[in-house]
């Protein structure tokens, strides 16, 4: 699975994109969390402040109970600031 | 999205381009400040999400000219770094009657804040950065449209 990280999460994960295998259980976006932030102190850091992140799956706004897939892209950043 | 200077003369003549039935043309300019809480800036640098970006902003124009009589519009974003006095946006609607070009303008601007992946970074003048933090004030100014579309 494609992750992708923008803005301060990409600052604390320490990198801007990663592959992951993608884990027997893990079925919607708040599973993929649990399971990120369990990766490194990084990936900790960057989802500490859950109230602050937002992501995307393939490309459209997604929350907690979207259901993901291992060919899916998927995407976690603050809120916009853009304009 | 764009890293280039934004140029409003070349906008304004691709959207009119070949036309004389526009009545009026609503813009909105967004431009770099120099301070932010109390704090000068040196420079602001703006990421964004390749493909999102584009969608969203489709998604966005389609939903006013669906909403509003326009003849065209135009929605341009700079990327990357920019100084204070820089445009950072720029949001044109070419409509037979002001109204409608003024309020499919507000329309744009306001979903474009709240639905668009883009993310400033301001430095300021001590060398020190900061991210933006997001405005609750934007989400109400959306909200007031109802749902996107």
């Amino acid at each position: 699975m494609k992750i992708l990280y923008f803005a301060w999460l990409r600052e604390r994960v320490g990198r801007g994109q990663e592959d992951i295998e993608l884990p027997a259980g893990v079925t919607n976006l708040g599973e993929l969390i649990v399971h990120l932030t369990a990766l490194s102190p990084g990936h900790a850091s960057a989802f500490a402040q859950g109230k602050l992140v937002r992501a995307a799956v393939n490309q459209v706004f997604a929350d907690p109970s979207t259901p993901v897939a291992a060919s899916d892209e998927v995407a976690f950043f603050p809120p916009v600031t853009g304009g | 999205m764009q890293t280039d200077i934004i140029d409003l003369t070349a906008e304004m003549a691709r959207l009119t381009a070949g036309r004389i039935d526009i009545g009026g043309i609503g813009s909105f300019v967004g431009v770099v400040r120099d301070t932010a809480s109390g704090r000068r800036i040196a420079s602001m640098t703006l990421e964004h999400y390749p493909g999102m970006t584009e969608n969203a902003l489709a998604e966005i124009a389609d939903g006013a000219m669906q909403r509003w009589e326009l003849q065209g519009c135009t929605l341009v974003h700079r990327v990357g770094e920019l100084q204070p006095g820089e445009m950072i946006v720029l949001v044109l609607t070419a409509s037979p009657h002001r109204n409608a070009a003024l309020e499919a303008c507000a329309y744009l601007i306001d979903w474009l804040k709240t639905r668009a992946p883009f993310w400033k970074k301001e430095r300021f003048e001590d060398g020190s950065e900061a991210w933006v933090d997001a405005r609750e004030s934007d989400d109400l100014a959306a909200a007031r449209w109802g749902a996107l579309g």
